[in-house]
């Protein structure tokens, strides 16, 4: 069949009419093929320098100051300003690692459960209302947070529990509500675009709504719900002025959930003003500023990696 | 327990933590609205702030914020609709593209504050502007173009395919498809788009602490030459924003109102960002109103 279809259409040449462009034609592929590449070009030298200044500026604590890199991560002592300087960053990365992963635990669970209400149990209700919710929660500048955390989670938590309020519980409930719009938009994303017959095939066997949920829908979506949480993590990873509002900034590490201590943003917000460009304390707080920037490499890997298992 | 006591338990349950997150939302914005909006008034919104005595305003990090959202979209526009449309309309399928999509994705998940560090590296020092509004809207921009860049992929990709073969095979060439067919159609989406950034740059702080710094100079509102270091239109000038002034009081606030100012500021600022979600909302509803004929 399909030799006499061409055989019927002999020496149509579908190729480029023998027409030239007029001048205006490719005068104008030229403007838009420029334009377009330079906005890219800008794009990529933007973070090439990027990675570059960081990278060099925060290598020079281990080359020029001649810091030991296993010691700067384990290391617990932060005295910058003393004669040699002692720098241990492992209060700070602790402090990051710790609260970050502690925001995800609480706001998993609560974005797993809105996306479920969204999808499967009161689509309607969900789309009405609590989608504008989550979509606000997200809109809400990150300041804000640090200062409704500083005026009623330190205080509540003072009164109720030991010690001052300020600490890793703090930080990690004000970055858990930060980070539920994130979790719960791409799980919402991951449970419709789930195909429906899996689901009508659970229930015509006999099994429960949550039956469906718990057996088919969760496990089936799992890894694009971690992907969520890893943005998540990534998220609350880099947050700055939220936390160091509300973590109370001792470069220690912390004995207890409520104790002081800091992150690796906060070390970066609250010092980088102070110090004096090439000084071994300003070299240090660069090298922290590479700690972040890995871990951001770190989380992108993950969340390709995820992304590349995910069934739907 | 049997299946149908657990499937109940189960719905109470996710019904209760949707109840709660909607719970956590009102809460937070009665609480900022109710504790806010009794300071301010149309003197907080004008007059200056002080640094000591009680009474200051937010005058003038109001306006640098707004002049800050300007310059930055000015310059993150042209570029980010630049690169999204390369996205969508001339990125081959090949290695190549798939690098730049590493790179947007790498860029839109670094740390503002690294973005802000950078910020401080390269254009307050490097290029020697200093702590300046322009470097600002820069360390901006580099924070806000992945997502334009995203937006406008977005946008340009859901222009029907009929639409665009039909300019091509009227002959135009391919950019003049671009900026007169697709981009017109994918411009409801774009806009909402970029209004629901400006939300997010307004209320950016931890990138300008370095870059646009922490300090307004005495602003003489009735001098609007934009090269006198006193204008409020000078780009070269530092210019504390909104976000920036209600971190700064929060952490070393000395005025005896500082708790009220913070209130109040936050209560304006989260204000203007739920006025641009509302009119990304709106503008995104009716266009879609008029251009599809449906109710």
């Amino acid at each position: 069949m399909k030799e006499r279809v061409t055989l019927e259409h002999p020496k149509v040449n579908l190729e480029h009419p023998k027409v030239k462009p007029s001048k205006q034609h490719l005068t104008e592929e030229w403007v838009g093929k420029l334009y377009t590449w330079f906005c890219i070009i800008f794009l990529i030298i933007t973070i090439f320098s990027m990675v570059y200044f960081v990278a060099s500026r925060g290598s020079a604590t281990f080359i020029k100051n001649g810091i030991n890199v296993w010691e700067f991560i384990t290391g617990t002592t932060w005295q910058p300003d003393a004669k040699p300087p002692i720098l241990g960053a492992l209060p700070f990365i602790f402090g990051s690692f710790s609260t970050s992963i502690m925001a995800a635990l609480i706001a998993a669970p609560l974005g797993f459960c809105a996306a479920i209400f969204m999808t499967e149990i009161m689509p309607k209700y969900g789309r009405r209302y609590l989608q504008p919710v989550i979509e606000l929660l997200a809109g809400i500048p990150s300041v804000v947070y640090g200062f409704v955390g500083l005026s009623v989670i330190v205080p509540f938590l003072r009164d109720t529990f030991p010690g001052q309020g300020l600490g890793l519980a703090a930080g990690a409930l004000v970055l858990s509500i930060m980070i539920l719009p994130t979790i719960t938009t791409i799980a919402t994303d991951a449970l419709s675009a789930l195909p429906g017959g899996l689901k009508e095939g659970a229930y015509a066997l006999g099994a429960t709504r949550w039956q469906t949920i718990y057996r088919i829908v969760l496990p089936t979506t799992f890894p694009a719900l971690m992907t969520g949480v890893v943005l998540g993590i990534s998220r609350a990873f880099g947050e700055a002025l939220a936390v160091q509002m509300v973590i109370g900034n001792a470069p220690f590490l912390p004995r207890s959930l409520f104790d002081s201590t800091s992150t690796l943003t906060s070390v970066i917000t609250l010092s980088m003003g102070n110090t004096v460009a090439g000084s071994a304390h300003n070299n240090a707080l660069w090298s922290l500023a590479l700690i972040l920037m890995l871990m951001t490499f770190v989380f992108v890997f993950i969340v390709r990696w995820l992304e590349r298992r995910t069934k739907v | 327990m049997s299946a149908k006591l657990a499937n109940r338990i189960a719905t109470v349950v996710i019904i209760a933590m949707a109840l709660f997150i909607v719970a956590i939302l009102v809460g937070l914005l009665g609480y900022i609205l109710i504790r806010g909006l009794g300071h301010v008034s149309f003197d907080f919104l004008t007059s200056v702030p002080q640094t000591i005595r009680a009474g200051g305003g937010i005058g003038p990090q109001l306006f640098n914020s707004l002049f800050l959202l300007v310059l930055t979209l000015l310059i993150t526009v042209p570029l980010g609709v630049g690169a999204g449309i390369y996205m969508s309309e001339y990125a081959k399928a090949n290695r190549f593209t798939d690098f730049i999509r590493l790179v947007v994705e790498v860029l839109s998940s670094f740390p503002s504050i690294v973005v802000g560090l950078f910020g401080l590296l390269v254009l307050v020092q490097f290029f020697g502007l200093g702590y300046s509004l322009f470097a600002g809207a820069l360390a901006l921009t580099v924070f806000n173009l992945p997502l334009m860049v995203r937006i406008t992929e977005q946008a340009i990709r859901s222009v029907p395919k009929e639409q665009k073969e039909a300019s091509l095979a009227l002959g135009l060439s391919r950019w003049k498809t671009i900026t007169s067919i697709m981009l017109p159609i994918a411009m409801p989406n774009i806009l909402t788009g970029t209004i629901l950034a400006s939300g997010r740059v307004f209320g950016e702080a931890a990138a300008l602490l370095f870059t646009a710094g922490m300090s307004s100079p005495r602003l003489d509102f009735t001098n609007w030459n934009p090269f006198s270091p006193n204008s409020p239109l000078n780009p070269f000038r530092p210019a504390e924003t909104l976000a920036v002034h209600i971190w700064k009081i929060n952490s070393e606030g000395l005025a005896p109102d500082a708790a009220e100012i913070a209130a109040g500021a936050s209560a304006v600022l989260v204000i203007v960002v739920l006025l641009f979600n509302f009119t990304a909302r709106f503008i995104g509803g009716y266009i879609h109103r008029k251009f599809t004929a449906s109710k």
